[in-house]
């Protein structure tokens, strides 16, 4: 029996959750002995000149090795002359609060903040641009040599009669709102400059396109960097390569001449990591009264923050999965991503994805609301039929497989759907304060979409160990205990014989990394692929030493011995064969590049309660089809769902990164930034539902985002048919107590409107 | 997240720790549980030159039956409230509430004479012990002098202490027979919270938390009820008189209908204890 498919305890967890996690912060190396400490002089004003910066009084302060500034910036290259290039620290404006304007280099950690506090800087302070139509007016622009905020644009609008022969059209407005990623480990970076080499420890999802991303940024071959990704405490996107405060501490190592390391506190986490989500959906939805969706248009306005990272691509992935798992005869999707004076806007869990599904899942809802029909109903009369797939997307995306009225079907059974709705009832006809919601979400996502590749190398040695070396380095997936079964599946060398080395740039110099779910799906293919090399040479290696044709060879992979086919005694152990093989061992590269992406896809049933005298909403069920193909390992498979719908859940009920009109931040600790906890959750009710993909051998595809990108939308709309019978259409996210507390107000004042206006006459 | 420069000291004993506030005088700020002090130093919102650690301070952590009151330490923990016998027996409001400060951590920290001192309106014990009528007592170079909770209370981190004095007591008077009803209300958005609205309820005396500068007594509630008014009539009641803040969480007009709603709750629920 295959290893595959069956749940594998983790094999880095009893490693991780003692204690023995070695994190940036953590790492004494010899290379670091005497590293002095970075610490940031943050910008505490959105929008500003920089008259001045004295670095005097901070200079004269205990511990003090050096304050930089972008003046001494000298020895980088330029930027691409570009108005809207983002500077390493800031040079004569600045447009958020946090953002870098210089740095302290101390010998101490805690002489730090006291210098950083003594760098005064004059700042000549000019109108913030907060607010999405202001931002678009573009009466304060943030870059000169500009004529507009908007950075970027993409999609059309409804062209005329998109929505021609609908019966019923409904539109509306509301955001999707901006979250802080927050991963436990925050940011982290050690640097150190010697014989004309950068080596850059960092908590990075990604070493390789880290390592190419600095050594531009400092002027370097890509040869003269080594960056190392030690554990990583989490990244959710936000860790993708390195941001320029990660490029700031290795560049103050060269240009020092002395290892420097940084660690960031939470509140600068929370103020200074990418920002995710923070867009605005106007969405427009009609059909006919039967239940059938004719059209659905899809208008963004993606907030960039103050520079174009992430929101240049991700408003792109919104619009091209704005179509979900529906078969319409109209879909179109538009965006304008637009500066504020903000934190820049990166990619977060979903990344683009999460936003397209909540729209056209509250959208759904909305339409389903309209006439009056079951929103389950709505969802099974619209969704691409089983035998459309490959089914290519208004947008152009091919959706490989699936079987999305399968997986609602599965979800609402498994949810006991039907007795929910007679709860529900009962509890209307009571009239009690605590209402039952149930909200659904049907949806499609994308993973491995970035086109790239990943890379593996498997060597089995003379000691019959097997080593894999891969581009895809993990943050808390599992990537160790998934890839070593990939490789004792086929090989049949146990799982504590193989070691998986990630995230060093000198031992493996090509890949890509961790993100957009698709580590399984092609490094984790590239992993089986090379075994099956490994494997072939071995084949041809023992088949020598028997003097057998190797077509008659078999592997045992339970005992992990090479032999004749049913014949024990001529039994070959893998180091017999790799002692064998010569100097180049038993070893083989592959870069694993599939064909397209594939398309996860799933449905979600959130059950809430929700106190119609306070407001507050609690979830109380979570039901779940996540039907990623093939599942390598249940545990990890699990694992990434239930972190994916314990954020989800969040953005829909509690977290929102909030800014006042001065472009303040409102929400920089935790006790202001309401990230959700396990008191907040209930557990998970997970169902199975396996539909494999054709493109990559193992059948796989993503599950990593999944979660997020269906538990936002059922837990909102869980919220919103709580309260649906008291007249609430909808309420923006977070569904805060105060904003239900007011959706029911409003709707029990515009209920009563024209009661009194009756009165009246 | 790291403080500006302090000074440490530790205190062994209330005498020497008053001795220490003698000697560093404004400058000094005692350190208790340090789960309110020390995330105000870390932002640098709280800057003292020295801080008094009392933590040795052992002789200051009691629950213990007096004439008619009960008289608790000033450093007693949360965590030993909660889980007091007496308290569970006695006042029951006490314990409860003791137990809904912040997580596991906090209380196994937290000190109910931190906690007092410190004046966080959106704190629980503050409301409680006013609901409680309790008194303080405050030890200073000048002796020991006793303080009405409704007078210790004079804003958002300002106490009726000098700064010489330290809290040492706080003192309950048992409920009487016909006031042993009681309840709790605490309104957040995670149970990590501070509440966005509390209500403590001892009898006929109701307290509000974070609905003004100070935790509050709801006087239009207790006049309403002393006339005869229902749970339901007397919480109509709950806002008059008070000046809550206008936050993310909360505007003034909600943080009084969560008053009027826990007020309510909590009178009904004091009534079937």
């Amino acid at each position: 029996m295959s290893i595959l498919g069956t749940r594998v305890v983790r094999t880095e967890d009893p490693r991780l959750l003692t204690g023995g996690g070695v994190y940036t912060d953590d790492l004494r190396l010899p290379e670091l002995d005497g590293a002095a400490r970075v610490t940031f002089v943050h910008s505490p004003i959105a929008h500003a000149r920089i008259t001045g910066i004295d670095t005097e009084a901070a200079l004269a302060s205990p511990g003090v090795v050096a304050v930089l500034t972008a003046a001494d910036m000298d020895d980088i290259p330029d930027g691409d002359g570009r108005p809207t290039t983002e500077p390493l620290l800031a040079t004569d404006r600045v447009r958020y609060v946090g953002e870098a304007v210089a740095i302290v280099v101390t010998e101490q950690g805690y002489q730090g903040e006291d210098a950083a506090e003594l760098v005064s800087v004059d700042y000549e302070p000019l109108p913030a641009v907060v607010d999405f139509d202001d931002a678009l007016a573009g009466g304060t622009l943030l870059f000169e040599g500009t004529d507009s905020n908007v950075v970027r644009t993409g999609g059309e609008p409804a062209p005329p009669g998109a929505f021609d022969g609908c019966e019923v059209v409904v539109q509306r407005t509301f955001p999707n709102q901006r979250l802080a990623p927050l991963p436990l480990e925050g940011r982290a970076a050690a640097a150190r400059w010697a014989d004309g080499r950068l080596t850059l420890w960092a908590s990075t999802q990604n070493a390789q396109l880290a390592r190419d991303a600095l050594a531009a940024a400092v002027g370097l071959d890509a040869a003269a960097v080594r960056v190392v990704a030690p554990d990583v405490g989490g990244g959710f996107g936000a860790k993708i390569a390195v941001d320029r405060d990660t490029i700031i501490v290795a560049w103050a190592a060269k240009h020092l001449g002395r290892p420097v390391r940084w660690v960031e506190t939470r509140n600068e986490n929370l103020l200074g990591m990418v920002h995710g989500r923070a867009q605005r959906h106007t969405i427009t939805i009609g059909g006919s009264r039967d239940g059938r969706i004719l059209a659905y248009q899809l208008d963004i306005v993606q907030d960039s923050g103050a520079y174009p990272r992430g929101a240049t691509f991700l408003p792109g992935l919104t619009q091209l999965m704005a179509s979900g798992v529906y078969d319409l005869a109209y879909c179109g999707a538009a965006f304008r991503s637009v500066l504020t004076n903000t934190m820049p806007i990166g990619a977060y869990r979903g990344a683009g994805r999460p936003e397209a599904t909540a729209a056209i899942e509250r959208a759904v809802d909305l339409f389903a609301a309209e006439i009056g029909m079951d929103p389950a109903e709505v969802r099974r009369r619209n969704v691409v039929a089983p035998e459309a797939f490959p089914y290519t997307t208004a947008s152009g995306a091919v959706y490989d497989t699936g079987d999305y009225a399968a997986a609602l079907d599965a979800v609402l059974d498994g949810a006991g759907y039907k007795e929910l709705r007679a709860e529900q009832a009962r509890r209307r006809d009571e009239g009690g304060p605590v209402q039952l919601g149930i909200g659904l979400a049907t949806y499609v996502e994308i993973t491995a979409g970035d086109g790239a590749g990943e890379t593996s190398r498997v060597v089995v040695d003379a000691t019959g160990a097997a080593t894999v070396y891969t581009g895809s380095s993990p943050h808390g997936q599992g990537h160790e205990t998934a890839f070593a079964m990939l490789v004792t599946d086929q090989l049949g060398i146990p799982m504590d014989r193989i070691t998986v080395i990630h995230g060093d740039t000198d031992q493996v110099p090509t890949g890509i990394g961790t993100f957009g779910s698709r580590s399984l799906q092609l490094g984790g293919t590239a992993v089986h692929q090379a075994a099956l090399q490994v494997k072939d040479q071995a084949r041809d290696v023992a088949a020598g030493m028997i003097e057998a044709s190797a077509d008659d060879l078999e592997l045992d992979t339970a005992s992990g011995t090479w032999q004749v086919r049913g014949d024990p005694d001529t039994a070959l152990t893998w180091a017999a064969v790799a002692a064998q093989a010569g100097p180049a061992g038993l070893a083989a590269a592959v870069e694993f590049r599939a064909d397209s992406p594939t398309f996860p896809f799933g449905a979600h049933v959130a059950v809430a309660e929700v106190d119609t005298q306070t407001g507050k909403a609690t979830l109380i069920r979570h039901v779940t089809v996540d039907d990623a193909g093939k599942v390598l390992n249940p545990v990890l498979a699990e694992g990434q769902r239930h972190g994916g719908i314990a954020q989800g859940a969040a953005q829909a009920l509690l977290e929102e990164m909030c800014y006042d009109p001065e472009g303040n931040p409102l929400t920089s600790t935790l006790a202001d930034y309401a990230a959700i906890t396990a008191t907040e959750l209930p557990s998970f009710e997970l169902l199975a539902m396996e539909t494999p993909t054709t493109l990559n051998a193992l059948g796989v595809k993503g599950i990593g985002e999944a979660g997020t990108i269906g538990a936002t939308p059922a837990v909102h709309n869980a919220v919103i048919d709580a309260v649906a019978h008291l007249g609430v259409r909808h309420i923006d996210m977070p569904a805060t107590p105060q904003r239900v507390w007011a959706a029911i107000n409003e709707a029990k004042g515009s209920q009563m409107g024209p009661a009194h206006m009756r009165t009246a006459q | 997240m790291i403080p500006a420069p302090f000074s440490y000291r530790r205190a062994g004993s209330v005498a020497e720790a008053l001795d220490l506030c003698t000697e560093y005088g404004e400058d000094a700020k005692f350190l208790a549980g340090g789960h309110s002090l020390l995330p105000l130093m870390k932002l640098r919102l709280a800057m003292p030159e020295v801080l008094i650690d009392l933590g040795p301070v052992r002789e200051l952590s009691y629950v213990r039956e007096e004439d008619g009151h009960i008289a608790i330490g000033a450093l007693t923990r949360h965590h030993d409230l909660e889980h007091s016998e007496m308290l569970a027996r006695v006042l029951p409001l006490l314990a409860h509430a003791a137990g809904q400060v912040g997580d596991p951590q906090v209380r196994h920290r937290g000190t109910i004479g931190g906690s007092l001192a410190h004046s966080d309106p959106a704190s629980d014990l503050p409301a409680t012990v006013l609901a409680l009528d309790a008194t303080l007592v405050a030890r200073g170079p000048a002796g020991s002098r006793e303080i009405a909770a409704a007078d210790f209370f004079q804003g958002l981190f300002e106490t009726e202490l000098e700064p010489d004095e330290l809290l040492t007591e706080i003192r309950v008077p048992v409920p009487a027979a016909g006031a042993a009803g009681w309840s709790f209300q605490k309104f957040t958005k995670r149970a990590i919270d501070w509440a966005i609205v509390g209500v403590a309820v001892q009898g006929s005396a109701v307290a509000l938390v974070n609905m003004a500068g100070t935790p509050v007594r709801a006087a239009g509630v207790e006049a309403a009820l002393a006339g005869g008014a229902t749970p339901a009539e007397a919480a109509a009641h709950a806002a008059e008189g008070t000046s809550p803040a206008d936050d993310i969480n909360a505007s003034p007009a909600y943080r009084e209908h969560l008053a009027r709603v826990l007020v309510e709750r909590a009178l009904l629920e004091a009534q079937s204890v």
